[in-house]
């Protein structure tokens, strides 16, 4: 079976790929801590030494729009062009073209059905910042073979919290039984407090560095009890109107387990927003 | 009210680098044509299979031709999709790095919650 070599769960800032790439007069303040943080976050995965990456992540209204919105989707392609052209013209994004592991795919899409997930599936998706970012930040080479899954954080009506927690233990489990001898890396991207397009945007820090302690706590412990009794679709209106994203994060602390402890937890507070970086060993701490 | 067809608009205009121009620089005629020629449109099907029934009403055709942010985010349009495509149209114009992101948030300080409701 398939080993789960390293599990990770992290923001997405699409800022990061122009900060760390900027020169001279471009280069923001922050730049250079943020690539230490970044380069040091990329070591756990690189130690782990993946051969496969299951990325969970949230279109932004990019191909999946509001005539037809699936709650989760898993993408089974041999190919997933990527980032969009408003991401090139605001966030300098590259385009990238990751190759899929469609084999792996089929076995997500078909357990998961069978575990009472009525996954969507795409055979043509071109994947957006939430997949490429912790490509960038975390294996720049883009040279493994990827199986995005999307989340709908964004257009309510929104899966409950639960059932992203839920999602998460599913694809721990699938991805163990994968016949396979491969090593997957299980990596998933959301925020803490967010807000976009509203008044509390683009402030000093994130627009609620309360609820980002509390998040950060709750993930580096995996304490899903405390989380799942405060978080609730109503609740996460209060810290941020992007904050839906969080639930992104309580899917990767159902992947790592209930009570894990994230062997590898940093964080970085931005202008906007928190920055949080954490990675789980499922079968020990690699050598 | 047709927050979804306010966001359709939000979401193909931001998507089409000539339809950003064309709404910075000539908001109503745009909002005008763009009304007939795409409102209607279903996204992925031939054009001769298009709806029949989508159309803004006056506050929120008002509000577009305006580049009324702050309306629209009261008629509860998607913020993500109304700031995207304001930067797309209005960032070139910063003198400092996030200057109008500050001054779109700053134009709605006097909003609390909750939020206007975005379901659609």
């Amino acid at each position: 079976m398939a080993s789960i070599v390293a599990v990770i769960a992290s923001t997405h800032h699409p800022f990061y790929y122009r900060a760390s790439t900027s020169t001279g007069a471009d280069r923001p303040p922050f730049a250079d801590e943020w690539v230490r943080k970044i380069t040091a976050f990329r070591e756990t995965l690189t130690r782990a030494n993946p051969d496969v990456l299951v990325m969970v992540g949230s279109d932004h209204f990019h191909q999946l729009w509001l005539d037809n919105m699936p709650q989760f989707l898993v993408g089974k392609a041999p190919f997933y062009d990527a980032n969009w052209y408003n991401e090139e013209r605001e966030f300098g994004l590259p385009r990238m073209l990751p190759k899929g592991q469609e084999d792996l795919s089929a076995h997500i899409l078909r357990a998961g059905l069978d575990a009472g997930f009525d996954l969507a599936f795409s055979n043509e998706l071109r994947i957006d910042h939430s997949v490429t970012c912790p490509i960038i930040t975390l294996r720049p080479e883009a040279d493994l073979p990827i199986v995005p899954i999307y989340t709908n954080i964004f257009a309510p009506p929104l899966p409950q919290p639960s059932r992203f927690v839920a999602l998460g233990e599913a694809i721990r489990r699938i991805v163990e039984d994968w016949p396979s001898h491969l090593r997957v890396a299980i990596i998933g991207t959301g925020h803490l407090s967010l807000e976009l397009g509203g008044p509390r945007q683009f402030g000093p820090h994130g627009p609620d560095p309360e609820f980002d302690r509390k998040a950060v706590e709750w993930i580096a412990s995996g304490d899903l009890e405390n989380c799942l009794r405060e978080v609730s679709l109503e609740s996460l209106h209060a810290p941020g109107n992007a904050t839906h994203g969080f639930m992104d994060f309580m899917l990767m602390m159902g992947v790592a387990g209930a009570g894990a402890k994230a062997d590898y937890a940093d964080n970085l507070d931005l202008f906007h927003t928190m920055e949080a970086y954490f990675t789980w060993y499922p079968n020990g701490v690699p050598a | 009210m047709t927050k979804y067809l306010v966001n359709k608009f939000l979401y193909t205009v931001d998507r089409d680098p000539d339809l950003v121009e064309r709404y910075r620089s000539a908001p109503e005629e745009l909002v005008t044509s763009w009304e007939a020629e795409y409102a209607n449109a279903i996204l992925n099907c031939h054009g001769a299979e298009a709806s029949t029934w989508l159309r803004f009403d006056d506050e929120e055709r008002a509000a577009l031709a305006g580049h009324d942010h702050v309306k629209l985010f009261e008629l509860g349009a998607h913020p993500f999709l109304t700031l995207t495509l304001f930067i797309a149209m209005f960032e070139r114009d910063n003198t400092e790095p996030l200057e109008y992101q500050k001054a779109y948030g700053a134009r709605m300080a006097h909003l609390s919650l909750p939020y206007p409701d975005i379901a659609t």
